[in-house]
C-alpha cells in the first residue's frame, strides 16, 4: 500500500532506494545532498544493505564499480564538484557495463561555486562526462515524489540495459519538502550470471574490464555499447506534456526550472498567450523526435529554453529542431533560479519580435 | 610418464596455462604461480575474486584463473573494498604495482588500511613504472636512474623512496604486513608462506593483510636478470628489509 | 485554493519548523503542499527563511517572489519582503525588536510583540515560533487547529513530547492576541 510522508527531496530519495533493494551505498558529503548519507546512516540498522562513506568521490565511484561488478544494486549521490571527480569511474562503468544509480543534486559553478540550486552540470550529464563514447541513462525529477520514482526506475532501467543511470536534480529539489507516495518495498532478485562472485566449477571464469588493448576488438566493444544505446533511445523517451494541444509557443525546462515554467504556463495562458511546456524527462535519450515534431507544425511560432545554466539543453532542442523554428534561451546562473514573471517578460518580448 | 620418474613440479590448474607477457627474469610470474598454488591448496578458487588495476599485471585475468575485476589506475583498494564488502565470505586480493598502489591510490591504499578492510593487497614494488617504459616510481631508490630520473633520482626534489610496509603497519587494523622476494628459492618458500598466511588471517576476519614484493625489473632497470638480482641484493635490501613487519599475535616489529 | 507564503528571520528562531509544521498539517488535510528552504551558511545565525505552498491542486512552482502570506521576525526580513506581499495580503511582523513597522496600507499587517510575550508570559522564548503561528492561524485559517497540533506532536520528537501543553499553550495565546 505504501505510504504518504513528508519528505526532502533528498530523504525520499534516500528512502526510495532502501525501497528499491539497494544493497550497497558509497558516498562522500556534500552539500547540498549530504541528508541521502545522513539518512542512509541513521537508517542501517533497520535493514541490510552495505554503507559506507568513502575517502573521497573518486574512491566512491570505484567503490560502486567493484560493488556493482559483484552483482550488488549500487548506488552512489553526490553535488557537481563531486561528480566532476567521479567522471573516469564513470567511464569504467559504462565501458564494463555495469549497472549502478548515481545522483547529481546540482550545484552552482564552475569550481567550488555556490551552494545553490543549478543546472549546469546538463553537458556533463548527458555527453558521457569522462572520456571515450559513452552515455548515461539521465532522469531528471522535478519533484520529490519523482526523487523517489526515478531511484526506482533507474536502478530498473541500469538492470535492464546493464549501463549506468543516473538522475541530474538540483540543491533546491534535493532540499525541499513535499508530499510524496513512498512505494512498498519491492522485492529485488538479482539475476546477474555476468558478476565476479567466485568461479564455481560449472562455468568459466568472470572478468569485468574496460581494457581491450586491440583496436579491432576495441572498435567491437564501442559497437556494442553504441547497438545498446540506440535500443534505449528507441525504447526509454520520456517526457510530459503540459497544453501543448494548440501552443504556439513551446517552452521547454527540466526539473525545478519545468516547476517554474508550468506556472509560467499558466500566467500565459491567463493573458491569452496559447503557449505549452514540453518537459523532457529524460535527457538523455532526449525527446528529439517530439521536438522535431512540433518544430514541423505550422502553428508553432518559436521554442525557448528555461535553465539554471548559461543554456546547454537549448542545443540539443536546436540539434532536435533542424533550424526549423527559431530556438530562444533563458536562463539565470550562479545558483539563482527564474522567477515566473520574468521568464513570462521575455517570453512576451520574443512574441512581439516574431 | 617414463616408468622410474615422479612429477615433482606442475603448473597450477588455477592458472590458464595461456603463455603470460611478462619480460623474462621478472618476478610476476612466480608471485601468480605461487598465489594460484595457495587459492588451489586452500581450496578456495571458487571464492576468490582479484582486482588487478593498471600495471604490467593488468592483464592478470588472462592467467589466473578465478573471477577478476579490472579496475581504475590506483583505485584497486577502493574496489577491492566494495568487493569484499558486498560478499564477505569471499577470498579478495588486489594486485597492485608501485605507482598504482603508492603514488596515484595513495589515498585508497592508506584508508583502506585504517578501516582495517579484510582484504589482502599483494604489492609488486619493482621501483619503476614498468609498463610506461621505465619511468621513476615513488619507491624508485636515491640516485636511481630512469627515464624521467636520467641523472639519477635527487632526493632532494622528489622526496625519498616510500616504504609502504613501515607506513601501513601503523595502522591498528591491520593485521599482517611482510615484505618478500623471490630471488632464491629460500626466499621463493618464504614468499609463498607469506601469501598464504595472508589468505589464512582473511579466512579469519583478522583485517588487513599486505605482501609486499621487493620484486625486479631487467627491462626498465636496463640490465640482465641475473644483474636485477644483485641490485635486490646490494641495493634494494638494505632500503626495503625483507621480513614480517606485523603478525597477529606476535609483538610489531 | 492557493496559499503562497514566506516565513523569515534569524537562524534559531523558528521559522523553518513554523513552514514544516503548517505544510505537514496541510498534507494531513489532504492538501498540496511544497516547503523550500533557504539553505547554507544562513543556517548559522543569519537570516532564514521557508517558503510554504498549500493549495487544493498540484503545485506549479515551490518558487515564488509575491506572497499571499508573510510572517517576519527581524528587521531585514521585514525590510526584504513587505514590498512582496500581494495585494490584501497578510504580513505578521514581530513587533517587540522590530524597530521599523511595514508602511504599506494595501495590506493587512498584524503586529504581534511574540518575543516579549512568551517571555514575560509563559517564561520561554523557545515557544515564540507557536505564538505566530496560532496568530496567523486567528488571521487566516489554513488549517485546522487540531491537524496543527496533530502535526506538532507528530514531528516533535518524543523526548521533547513534555513541551507539547506549553507549546499548545502559546499557539492559543497566540490566536488571542489577533
Amino acid at each position: 500500500m505504501g505510504e504518504t510522508k513528508l519528505m526532502k527531496g533528498n530523504e525520499a530519495l534516500a528512502e526510495a532506494a532502501i525501497r528499491a533493494g539497494m544493497q550497497g551505498y558509497f558516498g562522500y558529503p556534500i552539500t547540498p545532498q549530504s541528508e541521502v548519507i545522513e539518512y542512509l546512516a541513521l537508517e542501517e540498522p533497520k535493514h541490510n544493505y552495505v554503507l559506507l562513506q568513502a575517502e573521497s568521490e573518486v574512491a566512491a565511484i570505484n567503490m560502486v564499480y567493484g560493488a556493482a561488478a559483484a552483482g550488488s544494486r549500487v548506488m552512489t549521490t553526490t553535488s557537481s564538484p563531486g561528480f566532476s571527480l567521479m567522471q573516469e569511474g564513470l567511464s569504467y562503468i559504462a565501458c564494463a557495463e555495469l549497472p549502478c544509480v548515481t545522483v547529481n543534486v546540482c550545484r552552482g559553478g564552475p569550481g567550488l561555486g555556490t551552494i545553490q540550486p543549478s543546472q549546469g552540470d546538463y553537458f556533463q550529464a548527458v555527453r558521457g562526462g569522462g572520456h571515450g563514447d559513452y552515455q548515461l541513462i539521465v532522469l531528471a525529477p522535478n519533484s520529490v515524489q519523482e526523487m523517489v520514482d526515478h531511484t526506482v526506475l533507474g536502478f530498473e532501467l541500469a538492470d535492464k540495459y546493464r549501463t549506468p543511470a543516473m538522475l541530474l536534480s538540483d540543491g533546491a529539489i534535493g532540499q525541499m519538502m513535499e508530499k510524496v507516495d513512498l512505494p512498498d518495498p519491492i522485492p529485488y532478485k538479482p539475476d546477474k550470471p555476468w558478476a565476479t562472485t567466485g568461479k564455481t566449477p560449472d562455468r568459466e571464469r568472470n572478468i569485468i574490464t574496460s581494457l581491450y588493448i586491440k583496436s579491432e576488438v576495441m572498435e567491437k566493444v564501442n559497437d556494442r555499447l553504441q547497438a545498446k544505446y540506440q535500443k534505449i533511445t528507441d525504447n526509454e523517451v520520456r517526457f510530459e506534456e503540459y497544453h501543448l494541444d494548440d501552443a504556439e509557443v513551446v517552452v521547454m525546462a527540466y526539473g525545478l526550472s519545468s516547476r517554474i515554467c508550468k506556472k509560467v504556463v499558466d500566467l500565459a495562458r491567463e493573458s491569452g498567450i496559447k503557449m505549452g511546456l514540453l518537459r523532457p524527462i529524460t535527457l538523455w535519450p532526449f525527446p528529439e523526435k517530439k521536438v522535431a515534431e512540433l518544430a514541423s507544425l505550422d502553428r508553432v511560432k518559436f521554442f525557448f529554453s528555461v535553465e539554471m545554466s548559461v543554456g546547454q539543453m537549448v542545443q540539443d532542442i536546436r540539434l532536435a529542431a533542424e533550424g526549423k523554428k527559431p530556438i530562444y534561451f533563458y536562463g539565470r546562473k550562479g545558483g539563482i533560479v527564474p522567477t515566473p514573471d520574468e521568464v513570462l517578460e521575455f517570453a512576451r518580448k520574443k512574441i512581439e519580435e516574431n | 610418464m617414463k616408468e622410474g620418474y615422479e612429477v615433482i613440479y606442475k603448473r597450477p590448474a588455477a592458472l590458464t596455462g595461456k603463455r603470460m607477457h611478462y619480460c623474462p627474469g621478472c618476478f610476476h610470474s612466480t608471485i601468480h604461480k605461487m598465489l594460484m598454488e595457495v587459492v588451489q591448496e586452500m581450496d578456495v578458487q571458487d571464492k576468490t575474486i582479484g582486482i588487478c588495476p593498471v600495471g604490467c599485471s593488468v592483464f592478470a585475468y588472462d592467467y589466473l584463473d578465478v573471477d577478476m575485476q579490472q579496475a581504475a589506475h590506483g583505485r584497486a583498494a577502493a574496489v577491492a573494498t566494495a568487493v569484499k564488502r558486498m560478499l564477505p565470505d569471499r577470498f579478495v586480493f588486489s594486485y597492485q604495482g608501485d605507482g598504482d598502489l603508492a603514488a596515484i591510490g595513495t589515498a585508497e591504499t592508506i584508508h583502506a588500511c585504517n578501516r582495517g578492510e579484510n582484504f589482502t593487497f599483494i604489492f609488486i614494488n619493482n621501483g619503476i613504472y614498468g609498463m610506461t617504459g621505465g619511468q621513476m616510481a615513488p619507491t624508485t631508490l636515491d640516485g636511481q636512474k630512469t627515464t624521467t630520473s636520467p641523472y639519477g633520482r635527487d632526493t632532494s626534489k622528489v622526496g625519498m623512496p616510500l616504504k609502504m610496509c613501515e607506513i601501513v603497519s601503523q595502522f591498528e587494523k591491520v593485521a599482517y604486513v611482510e615484505r618478500i622476494t623471490c630471488n632464491t628459492p629460500a626466499n621463493s618458500r618464504k614468499a609463498k608462506r607469506a601469501l598464504k598466511k595472508a589468505f589464512e588471517y582473511q579466512q579469519q576476519g583478522l583485517g588487513t593483510t599486505f605482501i609486499e614484493v621487493a620484486s625486479n625489473c631487467p627491462s626498465g632497470w636496463k640490465c640482465t636478470p641475473e644483474e636485477s638480482l644483485d641490485w635486490l641484493k646490494d641495493k634494494v635490501f638494505p632500503y626495503y628489509p625483507l621480513g614480517v613487519f606485523k603478525e597477529p599475535g606476535k609483538p610489531a616489529k | 485554493m492557493l496559499k503562497e507564503m514566506i516565513f523569515s528571520g534569524f537562524g534559531g528562531q523558528g521559522v523553518l519548523t513554523m513552514g514544516s509544521l503548517l505544510a505537514y498539517a496541510a498534507m494531513k488535510e489532504g492538501k498540496e503542499v511544497s516547503w523550500m528552504p533557504s539553505y547554507g551558511p544562513e543556517m548559522r545565525g543569519g537570516t532564514a527563511n521557508c517558503m510554504v505552498n498549500v493549495s487544493d491542486e498540484p503545485i506549479s512552482s515551490p518558487i515564488v517572489t509575491e506572497y499571499d502570506i508573510v510572517v517576519v521576525l527581524n528587521q531585514p526580513s521585514l525590510d526584504k519582503f513587505e514590498p512582496r506581499v500581494k495585494k490584501d495580503g497578510i504580513l505578521i511582523w514581530e513587533s517587540s525588536t522590530i524597530k521599523r513597522g511595514p508602511t504599506r496600507d494595501d495590506i493587512k499587517a498584524y503586529a504581534l510583540p511574540a518575543i516579549e510575550i512568551a517571555t514575560e508570559e509563559l517564561k520561554n522564548v523557545k515557544v515564540m515560533n507557536m505564538l505566530v503561528l496560532g496568530a496567523l492561524m486567528k488571521a487566516d485559517p489554513i488549517v485546522g487547529t487540531d491537524s496543527l497540533m496533530t502535526a506538532l506532536k507528530e514531528t516533535l520528537p518524543e523526548r521533547y513530547h513534555h513541551m507539547l501543553p506549553l507549546n499548545q499553550e502559546a499557539f492559543e495565546l497566540g490566536m488571542s492576541k489577533v
